[in-house]
């Protein structure tokens, strides 16, 4: 009995051994999907590498813009068609770290986790920390903050709800009114879609270029995150830090000086495209960006590849509602895309706007919910 | 997983690949083999793909293969559950209450249930196909709430309790990709990617589709097509714009264009934007020359 579960088991073990490798080289697989895959096999036959192949195409879904790296992996595994750069390692392609103020207090858990750490940083970084003095721009933060509860961009929700006007009769209520008054209808109800704040995400630029900058930009997260119920804070420099709950205090020194220090990378060289890939590719992160209005306040100046900034804006565009990119350096009205980095994600965006001022960002924000064209 | 091997005689992806290509639809090796596996395996399949490659042909192919009619719920930005599953019809409720009287009456049974698709599929699944058009473009919410309907493919009627399909019934879905879909749900389906064919098989589905065109003119249209697919178009032409233009320019041919001419003239089937038209212009004759050598 033992014995044949054993020999049942051997091939099979193949098999996993290469769903290990896709989830090590960041490909999401469920056990239901092996499973089904395993099944989807037997089915075939299976006639030859072909139907294993096709098989696991089916099954494991590995998504369009991945085939070729599925495929390669594929080979490598299953036809000892080593390729050199899958062979040395793995997760090569994600050098970035993505940290988590888990200092402060307990979270909401959103989901499955996979890969993050604080693993520890490597030369290249320059890692370092900083105190954070209240600026003048209070009074600015303030009015932003009055006036943010009722411009924060909505959506409808699936529910529906009674209400006194609305596109939609509310038969069931009538038909319980009914019943209270002979069967017969004395008042027209109406219902309508609830409306459901959207999530806002802030990416922040903490890189060198943005240093006079970043406070200000540190200070306007924790107004809106104070001012709105549905806001993820993030930092992106060499690293993806996600600094929410250090901004949920009420105090804003106290908050600044809390998300001081969870972020490690400050001033230092900036990886915009590969900051935002780590981002979308912690599956709770990106379930975050779902359906969100996405602001990012950065200068787009990428030091890393231009074509991975431009791919991950991409894939943010299909993820977010709307992506608002806020540079500093459109304070000037004449201002043009130059960079590689943002010149291939200006396509991505739903506006390039003026993040010059904390004025112009407040104002920005506020015009969220009025902007959307389509 | 409840595995059936054998569907209505089809026993193998190779099978299902002849079945499809008499229900005039040609598809390839990855296509008949993830939809194979999905009738077997019996989840639901995805297919992704631009638009205009035959997602929504193949689901209506693979409901002719199976003999069942097809039930098309098209999503849409707000669709919710009176469109998708049920909806109880209200004014029949009320005569039947007013007629009764003093009397008792069962106002939640079956004649007073409107079925949208999906409730329609659960209580028939043996004859009907369920297509699910276009989930990207409908709400999270929706996309949560199918999610659950097809890992138990169950539903509940507060009224009623639950409803649940006694075998698991046949559900493809198709997406243009304008957004991500959930994890979660590729996860349970069987996934299928439908790129623009190769150009011998697009020829082979414009001689199928297309009545009385010739071969040269496939050949040139499928080259054309191809090299406009390359260029940033708005609107990429799909394979029924290229079955159409190889229509158009046929007839025009006929009517006594020449074949340049009758390509350039019938542009218009091929390319349904200003911009995109404009774009193209200063090279279209080229692009056509080019396709016809």
């Amino acid at each position: 009995m033992i014995d044949s579960v054993i020999d049942a088991a051997r091939p099979i073990a193949h098999f996993l051994g290469f769903t290990a490798l896709l989830r090590r080289a960041g490909f999401a697989v469920a056990p239901e999907q092996t499973m089904a895959w395993l099944a989807a096999i037997e089915l075939l036959g299976p006639t030859g590498i072909g139907d294993i192949r096709r098989a696991a195409h089916a099954t494991l879904a590995p998504p369009p813009e991945r085939f070729a790296e599925f495929d390669a992996l594929f080979d490598a595994h299953f036809l000892g068609a080593l390729d050199a750069h899958l062979q040395s390692e793995p997760s090569a392609d994600e050098p970035l770290r993505a940290a988590e103020d888990s200092s402060v207090g307990p979270e909401p858990i959103f989901g499955d986790e996979t890969r993050e750490s604080g693993a520890k940083a490597t030369g290249a970084e320059r890692l370092s920390a900083r105190r954070f003095a209240p600026g003048d721009e209070g009074e600015t933060l303030r009015r932003f903050a009055r006036a943010l509860p009722s411009r924060v961009p909505r959506r409808r929700g699936y529910r529906w709800r009674s209400a006194r006007g609305g596109p939609g009769t509310d038969a069931r209520r009538m038909f319980r009114d009914a019943m209270r008054h002979a069967g017969e209808f004395i008042r027209l109800r109406r219902r309508k879609r609830r409306l459901r704040q959207r999530r806002i995400v802030v990416l922040i630029d903490v890189s060198g270029s943005m240093k006079e900058r970043t406070q200000a930009h540190l200070a306007f997260a924790h107004a809106l995150v104070r001012a709105a119920d549905a806001v993820e804070v993030f930092t992106i420099g060499t690293r993806l830090t996600r600094i929410t709950r250090a901004l949920r205090l009420r105090n804003r020194e106290q908050a600044l000086a809390t998300a001081s220090l969870v972020v490690a990378d400050w001033d230092g060289g900036t990886r915009i495209g590969a900051a935002l890939g780590a981002f979308l590719a912690i599956p709770r992160f990106a379930a975050l960006a779902r359906g969100a209005a996405l602001v990012v306040l950065s200068d787009g100046l990428e030091r890393g590849d231009p074509t991975a900034m431009g791919d991950a804006v991409a894939r943010f565009a299909r993820i977010a509602w709307r992506i608002v990119w806020l540079t500093p350096l459109a304070a000037d009205p004449a201002f043009e895309p130059r960079t590689a980095g943002l010149k291939a994600a200006r396509p991505y965006l739903d506006k390039l706007g003026d993040g010059g001022s904390i004025d112009s960002i407040c104002a920005n924000v506020l015009d969220l919910a009025s902007e959307r064209a389509a | 997983m409840a595995v059936r091997r054998t569907i209505v005689g089809i026993g193998n992806p190779r099978e299902l690949e002849e079945a499809l290509r008499a229900a005039y639809y040609l598809a390839d090796e990855e296509l008949s083999t993830a939809a194979y596996l999905a009738l077997a395996l019996g989840k639901p399949l995805l297919l992704e793909g631009a638009p205009g490659v035959g997602k929504t042909e193949a689901a209506k192919a693979i409901a002719g293969v199976l003999g069942r009619s097809l039930l098309r719920l098209q999503c849409y930005e707000g669709i919710d559950a009176a469109a998708a599953l049920y909806e109880w019809n209200f004014p029949r409720q009320m005569l039947a209450l007013r007629q009764e009287g003093a009397g008792q009456v069962d106002i939640y049974r079956d004649e007073f249930l409107i079925e949208r698709p999906m409730l329609a599929c659960l209580r028939r699944p043996e004859e009907t196909v369920l297509l699910i058009d276009e989930i990207d473009r409908s709400d999270h919410e929706f996309e949560a709430f199918l999610l659950e309907f097809l890992s138990d493919f169950q539903i509940s009627i507060p009224e009623r309790g639950a409803i649940r399909a006694y075998q698991p019934p046949v559900v493809i879905l198709t997406s243009n990709r304008t957004r991500e879909l959930h994890e979660a749900l590729r996860r349970r389906c069987v996934y299928h990617w439908i790129d623009y064919p190769a150009p011998e098989r697009e020829m082979r589905i414009i001689m199928m589709r297309a009545s009385g065109v010739g071969e040269r003119a496939a050949r040139a249209v499928v080259a054309a097509v191809g090299r406009l697919r390359r260029e940033p178009l708005a609107k990429l032409p799909g394979i029924a714009e290229a079955v159409e233009w190889a229509e158009a320019a046929t007839l025009l041919n006929e009517q006594g264009a020449r074949w340049p001419e009758a390509f350039r003239r019938s542009l218009g089937v091929v390319l349904k934007d200003e911009d995109d038209l404009v774009h193209v212009a200063p090279r279209i004759d080229a692009i056509l020359a080019e396709a016809q050598a």
